[in-house]
């Protein structure tokens, strides 16, 4: 009797529940109509969204660029703001979580109603904002170089694609002649993709590859695969390992016996931040960038100088950091351009926007929303800067699906 | 017992009712009206936190079992969900965006089943439910418990996550399945969709509480407690304690499944950051702030993990992991029963004054912070 009342019970509240969600869904299904903007720049102030990991495994990376985001804004606002508006920055954490940028970059958005982001450095961090600021047509600006195959209306990419960092990269190791390769590499989308076309172009350019090794991004043991390097005798390694994975391949590599003098690295996510915290001597290798610190320019020097007045002299200036510092002098060039803070008005106007950056100008292909930039090789030097030893000499336009590759197969191995 | 308690006594048993069916006219009437499109999808990743924490107040919490590896179900479950919306987005006959761009554009055979929404929700029911019976049965039949079990379960939660970075062109990798445009046909870029989506989950979230509460009142939840706080006993008594177990612990695998599969619309990215050994970890920590014993405290637990998580970091971007990190050690140290245990405690001294003592309150454990096996 008592259970079988239990049982009626329960029943009803499931049915109840059911009920509650059915009517607070019919409710809902009044209101009509998608995501609008909620971006107001009637004052005389305009919000923009900076968001980076300052918690996690990136905070370390992330912040560089946070901080070169910060300069920017208070240049531009002393310098009286875009279209006579200050910025007012909102900031928040990526936390190195790709789930967490997907909820932030909403909030931003929808929340916050701020005119643009700026932000995100892993791949897994942008594709997870992706669909969100496609979803509200928001404005994200991505600073960090990338293994390309994307474009968005809704992106705007400040580093480097493929074609302006890797394919650069390969050029200069042939004409240094390079025969042989090793490939090293974190197991995530950029080094995989990187190396995708590494292997492609090596076959055009008559460049053997004598190994292929990837070891998780939290993993920082490679003895085993270094043991492969020592074993094959590659006349180079090109190393796509990102973040403090770094540490554990450099020491592998120099404690078995390797050097600039038997297999050079060219590194493609080592840069002045990074060169100091390997715990090795890493003098005479190798990097491929679109900018360094060593970089011969008044824009550079000035750039330099203002950053070191703000976060101290011992503090070194790097490509994803001049990116994001571009990206917001980009931003203020589009809007004026446009003479608005409407997205699909910047969108109209953003084809062959330039600003003269630390790197040298650069220009906004308004097809794929990614910039022309030089690319440059450098060599790191005893006081861990890179000497430039190699230019592609002029800014080259961006090709974010290689279609002007011909050797380019998407979907071979 | 006298008769001035037995009305008192009779409407107790209801009373967690009374809670669900509160929580369910919070959740699933107030918040919809007055929390913004933003917040309301945050509140139903919480909901989505809640349902496996439901699961885990009912392995850990009755059973005793310190599961430290829910992500491998969650992910189970937000994996297999995410490959439908995949799919679904590719359209029939084509192949998911990532296999094209990371891979030669071929799919292996085992995405191919998920094209199929009957069998997509029909896996994520039964997947886990296989995976935690076979694993649960070795583990139980064995006698592995305490400490052991507890790395055993972290154990897989970190194979887990390093097979799907491994495997890039099979799931997305490190980067993990995102952009889903669609869930089961409707568009999720309609804000109307996205408020169904989230009654979903809360309404899934009010089940499993019904679901819990149904089994903490039947004798399988009686024997269930008694197997936690004397498995020996219950042995004696003619019951196999591996069975009791395995039975919870297949329950907990299949509402963490649950409560994937609705996270990966609702937050819009399924990825191995989401499944590995600190997001279990972060399971765990939900439901041992709530109270790990009650019906409420796991989910209320996780609900407040979530918001926490969401509103520190707003408020203290750069310091928040801080606040939470120092927020678990202060909960563990000081009240390691849970906030809920403060609220029963204080509910008991004044029962005490007022009633007789009662002979039997075994529902929660002991307060020591200590590995139940």
């Amino acid at each position: 009797m008592r259970n079988s009342r239990r049982r009626l019970l329960a029943g009803t509240a499931a049915v109840l529940t059911a009920a509650l969600a059915l009517t607070a869904c019919g409710s809902s299904s009044d209101e009509a109509g998608s995501a609008k903007s909620c971006v107001d720049t009637s004052g005389d102030t305009v919000k923009l969204g900076f968001l980076n990991s300052t918690s996690g495994a990136m905070a370390i990376s992330e912040q560089t660029v946070r901080d070169s985001l910060t300069l920017a804004a208070e240049e531009i606002n002393a310098d009286g703001g875009i279209l006579g508006k200050q910025i007012k920055i909102v900031e928040e954490d990526g936390a190195s979580d790709p789930a967490l940028f997907a909820e932030k970059i909403g909030k931003l958005i929808t929340s916050d109603c701020v005119a643009a982001t700026f932000g995100g450095w892993t791949s897994a961090s942008r594709k997870a904002m992706l669909p969100v600021v496609e979803a509200n047509n928001g404005l994200l600006f991505y600073p960090v170089q990338y293994e390309g195959l994307e474009a968005s209306k809704n992106i705007y990419y400040t580093g480097a694609t493929t074609n302006q960092q890797i394919i650069p990269a390969m050029d200069f190791l042939k004409s240094k002649g390079v025969k042989t390769l090793f490939l090293a590499g974190s197991d995530y989308v950029f080094p995989r993709t990187a190396n995708k076309i590494i292997k492609q172009y090596a076959k055009e350019l008559g460049i053997k590859i004598v190994g292929e090794e990837y070891v998780p991004l939290d993993k920082d043991d490679w003895s085993t695969q270094v043991a492969k390097i020592v074993q094959a005798k590659p006349d180079f390694v090109f190393n796509t390992i990102n973040g403090s994975s770094n540490v554990g391949f450099i020491k592998a590599y120099y404690e078995q016996g390797l050097s600039p003098k038997t297999s050079p690295i060219i590194s493609v996510s080592i840069a002045e931040e990074e060169a100091p915290a390997m715990g090795k001597d890493v003098t005479g290798q190798f990097a491929a960038w679109n900018y360094f610190q060593s970089v011969k320019s008044p824009e550079n020097d000035t750039f330099i100088k203002a950053f070191q007045d703000k976060y101290g002299k011992d503090r070194p200036t790097s490509d994803p950091m001049e990116a994001a510092y571009t990206s917001l002098y980009l931003y203020k060039a589009m809007v004026e351009k446009a003479e608005s803070f409407d997205v699909d008005a910047i969108n109209k106007v953003s084809d062959g926007v330039t600003f003269d950056a630390p790197e040298g100008t650069v220009t906004v292909d308004g097809d794929n929303h990614h910039i022309a930039k030089t690319g440059l090789i450098g060599q790191i030097n005893a006081d861990n800067q890179f000497d430039v030893v190699w230019s592609s000499d002029e800014p080259i336009e961006p090709d974010p699906f290689l279609k002007g590759y011909s050797w380019w197969n998407p979907s071979a191995e | 017992m006298s008769t001035s308690t037995s009305a008192a006594s009779r409407i107790k048993p209801w009373l967690p009712l009374l809670g669900i069916a509160l929580l369910a006219l919070a959740l699933l009437v107030i918040a919809p009206a007055m929390l913004s499109p933003f917040r309301l999808n945050n509140l139903g990743k919480y909901c989505c936190w809640a349902i496996v924490a439901v699961g885990i107040g009912l392995a850990w919490g009755r059973g005793g079992m310190l599961v430290m590896g829910q992500g491998v179900f969650f992910g189970i479950g937000g994996y297999a969900m995410a490959m439908h919306l995949k799919l679904e987005a590719a359209g029939p006959g084509q192949v998911p965006d990532f296999m094209q761009l990371y891979g030669d554009g071929s799919m292996p055979w085992w995405w191919e089943p998920f094209r199929s929404p009957v069998i997509t929700i029909a896996a994520i029911i039964l997947v886990p439910a296989l995976v935690a019976g076979l694993l649960g049965f070795a583990i139980f039949k064995r006698r592995v418990k305490g400490a052991y079990f507890a790395i055993l379960t972290q154990a897989l939660a970190v194979v887990f996550a390093t097979l799907l970075i491994a495997t890039i062109k099979q799931t997305g990798g490190f980067n993990g399945l995102n952009n889903f445009p669609s869930f089961f046909g409707y568009s999720l870029y309609d804000p109307v969709n996205k408020k169904m989506v989230y009654l979903i989950a809360a309404g899934l979230l009010i089940v499993c509480l019904v679901i819990v509460w149904q089994i903490n009142r039947s004798r399988f939840g009686e024997l269930l407690v008694a197997t936690r706080d004397a498995e020996e006993r219950v042995r004696f008594l003619g019951h196999d304690p591996a069975n009791i177990k395995l039975i919870a612990f297949v329950i907990a695998a299949v509402m963490a499944s649950v409560g994937g599969a609705m996270f990966a619309p609702i937050a819009g990215i399924i990825s191995p950051s989401d499944v590995d050994a600190a997001a279990s970890i972060l399971f765990i920590a939900g439901v041992a702030l709530g109270g790990r014993a009650g019906l409420f405290g796991p989910a209320l637990g996780a609900l407040a993990v979530g918001y926490g998580q969401s509103t520190l970091s707003e408020r203290f971007p750069n310091e928040w992991t801080y606040f939470q990190g120092a927020l678990f050690v202060v909960v563990i140290l000081l009240i390691p029963g849970g906030l809920s245990s403060v609220l029963k405690r204080f509910r008991k001294d004044v029962a005490r004054q007022t009633t007789e003592l009662r002979g039997l309150t075994v529902t929660e454990p002991p307060t020591e912070v200590k590995v139940h096996g």
